[in-house]
C-alpha cells in the first residue's frame, strides 16, 4: 500500500514530509497491518492441503502476501484454511481448534468438500460443509482448487479485511456471536449440541432410516 | 485371474478333506475353507506352501444368499500369483470368524476394519475395536442393508437426476435436514460419549506397572495429532512413554474416513475412477492404474499398446514425484523446515505440468479408462517428458543425494532408528519401499508383473538394514530405477490408438470377482471388485498400503525416543486419504 492509499483524503501533507508522514484513520492502518501479515494455521485435512503446500512453495510463493508464516498452533494463527473433507470424526477437533484461535480470526473453506461436502457429500461420515459449524469468510471452489485459485481466495480475504471497521466487527462487540462454539459430540451419529432439542423432538417420532419410513 | 497352481490344488483339497473345497462360482477363484479349519489351513499355507505374505483381508456381504464372506489374499515373497481363500458364515449376528492374527500379525488392522465396517467378529483378536468410525457409532456401514442418512437409491445414476431430471437435495428428504440419523427416541442430553475409554483401556496395561520396589511409576501418555504438523494430515498416535522412551503406541485413524467403499458400491464402474484419484492424492495416476487393472481383469479387455506405454510413463513419473515429496517432508519433520521440501516441490511442479497437459488436472488426473487412457499425450508433452527424464531429473536426484545423504545430522537422526527386520516386515504384511528396505526384494512389478513391466530392464531396489536411513535411501534408489524404466519407455513408445474400442460411459462388466494390484509408490495397492453383472460393483474394496503399513508402526517405535517417532512415521510414507479412505 503506498502513501496515497493510506492517506485519508482531505489533509494536505507538506511536500518535505511526503513519504515520511501519513494521515490516516485507525481502521485503515489497523486493517493494513492485519491484512499484510495473515498467519495461516498449519493444518491440512486432505487433498487440498497438498495444493496449499504447493501454494507455499517456490512457484506460487504465498510469502508475497505476507502469509508464509504457517503456525502449527491455533493460538498463534489468524486464519484457518479448512483444506479438505471435514468428517464427522474430525469436526469436534476443527471446532476446538477454531475456538482456540485468538480473534480476529478468519476461516477460508478451500475446495468443494469444505464448502459443501463435495464429491463425498453422500458419505455417512462426511459433514456437508464446515459452515454448518464455524463461520466461513471465503469459499474457494475447485476439487482441489489450484494454487492460483487459493491465492485468489486469499486476496479476496484481504479485500474483506480492508473493508472491516473496528466499530462493527463481531469480536469487539458483546453478543452471541463472540461466544465459543459448542464442540459437537460423537454419539450414534454426530450431535450438534446447539440442535439437541430439535434432535430429541425429531427422533421421538421418526424411525432411524428415513428411506424406510417413506416406503 | 488368480488361479491356484494345479499341484497346490491337488494338495489342498486332499490335505483337508471336506473342509477345503474349490470356489466353483463362475468367474470366482480360490478356496472355500471351513471356519473351524481356518487357522490350521492358514498355518499350512504359510509354512508348507510358502505363502508367507498375507496381502489383503476383506469381507463381502452377500445379502441375497444370507451369507457373510471373508476373503484372504496371500502371496509368496518370492513372487507368483495369489492364493485366495474364503470363509463363509451365515449372516446372523454375531457373525464370527477366527482371527488370523496368531498366524499373521499383519491381519490386525484389517480385521478391525472388517469388524468396524461389516460387523464381522474375529474371535481371538487381541484388540478388536472400531477403527475408522468411533466407538458408539450406530451400525456397520458397509452392510448392504445399512443405509446412510443421505440414502437416495441403491445405485447410480439416481432416477431423480436422470432421466427424470427432477433435482432434489438430499437435505430435503432427511428429517433433520442434514447428514444425520439417530435411533428412535434418542435423547442427546442423556448421551454419555464413550470417547476414548476403549482406546485408553487398551493401553492400561502399560500405565499400571508396579516396580519391584513397590513404587508405582507413572507412564506418560501423549496424544500426537490429529492436528499435528508431523502427522502429514489427520493421523493420531497415542503414545505411552517411560520418560522419553516409547513403551507402546496405538495408531488412531478414521479422521479422514470419506466412505470411499460405500460410495463406490453405489457408483457405476466408471464413476469410481475419479474417486480413486482422491485415495492417495499424491499418486492419482497409479491409483487409476490399479482400479483399471481390476476391472479390466473382470471385463477381459486388452489394453491398447500405446496406452500401456503411457500408463507406465505416468506411473513412473508419479513414483518420482511421490518419493521427492517424501524426502522433502521427512526432512521437514527432522527440522530442516521447508528447504528440502522447496527443492522437491520445484521438480514436482514440472511433473504436474505434464499431468495437467495430458489429463487436464494437476492432481486429480482421472486419466485411465478401461482399455486405455482417456486421451493421447501430445507430441510437445512427450518432448517435455524426454527433457525431464534425460536431462533435468537425473541431475536433480543426484543433487538431492549429494546434499542430503551424507549430511551428518540426517545420518545421525536416521541411522539405526526404527529397525524393522525382514521377518517382521513380512509377518506384518508390510509392502512397498519399506519392505524392500528391510531386505525383502519384493516388488509387484517383478513378482507378479502387470501391464508391460516385464518388458523393461530395471532392478528391484533393496537395502538390508531396515532402519529409517535405509528407508530414506531406497527412495533415491527407486527414483533412479524409475528413470531407467522411463528412458526405455519414452524411446519405445509406439504410435496407434490409445484406447481399445470406443469410449463408453457405461461399461458392461460380467459377474465375478477380481483383484487388481500394482506397485504403487507407497506399497502394494490392490482393488478387490465383485460384480454381479449390474452397472455397479457389488463389493469394492481397496487394499491400501498406507493403511496396512501402519500395522507394524507400534513394533517399530517400541524402545525409540519420542522424537524419533516422527522420523519413523515419515519414512513409512503414508497418506491419510488412502489410510482412512
Amino acid at each position: 500500500m503506498d502513501n496515497k492509499e493510506l492517506n485519508s483524503p482531505g489533509y494536505e501533507i507538506p511536500p518535505e514530509l511526503e513519504g515520511q508522514l501519513a494521515v490516516t484513520t485507525l481502521d485503515r492502518i489497523y486493517n493494513w497491518g492485519r491484512r499484510s501479515s495473515v498467519w495461516p494455521m498449519m493444518f491440512g485435512l486432505a487433498c487440498c492441503a497438498i495444493e496449499m503446500i504447493a501454494a507455499q512453495a517456490a512457484r506460487y510463493d504465498l510469502a508475497r502476501f505476507g502469509m508464509e508464516v504457517m503456525r502449527p498452533s491455533p493460538r498463534q494463527s489468524d486464519l484457518m484454511i479448512v483444506s479438505g473433507t471435514v468428517t464427522k470424526k474430525m469436526i469436534p477437533v476443527v471446532v476446538r481448534l477454531y475456538n482456540q484461535m485468538p480473534e480476529p480470526k478468519y476461516v477460508v473453506a478451500m475446495g468443494a468438500c469444505a464448502s459443501g461436502g463435495g464429491p463425498f457429500k453422500e458419505g455417512y461420515n462426511v459433514v456437508s460443509g464446515v459452515d454448518k459449524f464455524i463461520p466461513v469468510d471465503v469459499y474457494i471452489p475447485g476439487c482441489p482448487p489450484t494454487p492460483q485459485a487459493l491465492v485468489a481466495g486469499l486476496i479476496k480475504l484481504q479485500e474483506k479485511i480492508d473493508k472491516q471497521s473496528i466499530k462493527q466487527v463481531r469480536w469487539y462487540r458483546k453478543g452471541a456471536d463472540s461466544v465459543e462454539i459448542p464442540v459437537p459430540v460423537l454419539g450414534p451419529d454426530l450431535i450438534d449440541m446447539r440442535r439437541s432439542a430439535e434432535i430429541k423432538k425429531t427422533a421421538a417420532r421418526r424411525p432411524q432410516q428415513p428411506a424406510e419410513a417413506e416406503a | 485371474m488368480t488361479t491356484p497352481a494345479p499341484t497346490a490344488a491337488l494338495d489342498l483339497a486332499a490335505r483337508f478333506p471336506g473342509a477345503v473345497t474349490p470356489d466353483e462360482r463362475p468367474n470366482y477363484s480360490g478356496w472355500m475353507v471351513d471356519k473351524a479349519k481356518l487357522l490350521e489351513f492358514a498355518a499350512f499355507v504359510r509354512d508348507e506352501l510358502g505363502y508367507d505374505l498375507l496381502s489383503s483381508i476383506t469381507g463381502v456381504d452377500y445379502l441375497d444368499d444370507e451369507k457373510m464372506e471373508v476373503v484372504y489374499h496371500a502371496y509368496k515373497t518370492t513372487g507368483g500369483p495369489a492364493l485366495v481363500f474364503k470363509v463363509q458364515v451365515p449372516r446372523v449376528d454375531p457373525v464370527e470368524v477366527p482371527s488370523l492374527t496368531p498366524i499373521w500379525p499383519g491381519a490386525e488392522l484389517q480385521e478391525r476394519e472388517a469388524w468396524d465396517l461389516l460387523g464381522i467378529k474375529f474371535n481371538g483378536h487381541p484388540d478388536l475395536r472400531r477403527i475408522l468410525m468411533w466407538e458408539g457409532f450406530e451400525g456397520h456401514p458397509l452392510r448392504k442393508d445399512w443405509q446412510e442418512p443421505f440414502f437416495e437409491e441403491g445405485a447410480k445414476p439416481f432416477k431423480s437426476r436422470w432421466p427424470d431430471g427432477q433435482f432434489l437435495t438430499a437435505e430435503d428428504k432427511n428429517p433433520y435436514n442434514d447428514n444425520l440419523q439417530y435411533p428412535q427416541k434418542f435423547d442427546p442430553e442423556k448421551w454419555v460419549p464413550e470417547a476414548d475409554a476403549a482406546l485408553y483401556g487398551a493401553l492400561a496395561k502399560y500405565t499400571e506397572i508396579d516396580d519391584e520396589s513397590g513404587l508405582k511409576t507413572d507412564r506418560v501418555v501423549v496424544n500426537l495429532g490429529p492436528q499435528h504438523p508431523s502427522t502429514h494430515g489427520v493421523f493420531r498416535a497415542v503414545v505411552v512413554m517411560d520418560g522419553e522412551t516409547i513403551l507402546s503406541l496405538k495408531p488412531v485413524m478414521g479422521y479422514l474416513h470419506r466412505n470411499h467403499e460405500k460410495i463406490g458400491e453405489r457408483n457405476t464402474f466408471l464413476q469410481n475412477m475419479p474417486y480413486t484419484d482422491r485415495l492417495d492424492y499424491f499418486c492419482s495416476m497409479t491409483n487409476n492404474f490399479g482400479y483399471a487393472l481390476a476391472v479390466e481383469k473382470l471385463m477381459g479387455v486388452e489394453v491398447a499398446e500405446r496406452a500401456e506405454y503411457i500408463r507406465v510413463i505416468m506411473s513412473e513419473l508419479t513414483r518420482i514425484q511421490n518419493h521427492l515429496i517424501l524426502i522433502g517432508m521427512l526432512l521437514n519433520d527432522l527440522g530442516t523446515y521447508f528447504t528440502p521440501a522447496l527443492y522437491a516441490f520445484e521438480e514436482r511442479e514440472l511433473i504436474l505440468d505434464i499431468f495437467e497437459e495430458a489429463s487436464g488436472s494437476r492432481m486429480m488426473c482421472n486419466y485411465y479408462r478401461f482399455g486405455g487412457v482417456v486421451r493421447d499425450i501430445p507430441e510437445e508433452t512427450l518432448q517435455k517428458i524426454k527433457d525431464l527424464v534425460f536431462d533435468r531429473l537425473p541431475r536433480k536426484i543426484d543433487e538431492m543425494d549429494r546434499f542430503l545423504s551424507e549430511n551428518e545430522v540426517l545420518v545421525s537422526r536416521l541411522k539405526d532408528v526404527g529397525v524393522l527386520s525382514a521377518e517382521d516386515a513380512i509377518r506384518y504384511s508390510m509392502s512397498g519401499p519399506s519392505l524392500r528396505a528391510s531386505g525383502v526384494p519384493y516388488d509387484v512389478r517383478r513378482a507378479d508383473p502387470y501391464g508391460i513391466y516385464d518388458r523393461f530392464d530395471f532392478d528391484v531396489a533393496v537395502r538390508y538394514n531396515g532402519d529409517t536411513f535405509d528407508r530414506y535411501m531406497i527412495r533415491i534408489d527407486e527414483m533412479r530405477q524409475s528413470l531407467r524404466i522411463l528412458e526405455q519407455a519414452v524411446k519405445q513408445i509406439p504410435g496407434g490408438p490409445f484406447m481399445t474400442g470406443k469410449p463408453m460411459y457405461q461399461v458392461r462388466v460380467p459377474a465375478g470377482e477380481a483383484f487388481g494390484r500394482i506397485e504403487a509408490p507407497k506399497g502394494e495397492l490392490g482393488f478387490y471388485v465383485v460384480s454381479t453383472g449390474k452397472p455397479n460393483p457389488w463389493r469394492y474394496h481397496v487394499r491400501a498400503p498406507s493403511f496396512i503399513n501402519m500395522t507394524v508402526l507400534e513394533k517399530m517405535c517400541e524402545g525409540s525416543k519420542i522424537a524419533d517417532f516422527v522420523a519413523i512415521f515419515g519414512s513409512i510414507d503414508v497418506v491419510l486419504g488412502e489410510m482412512d479412505r
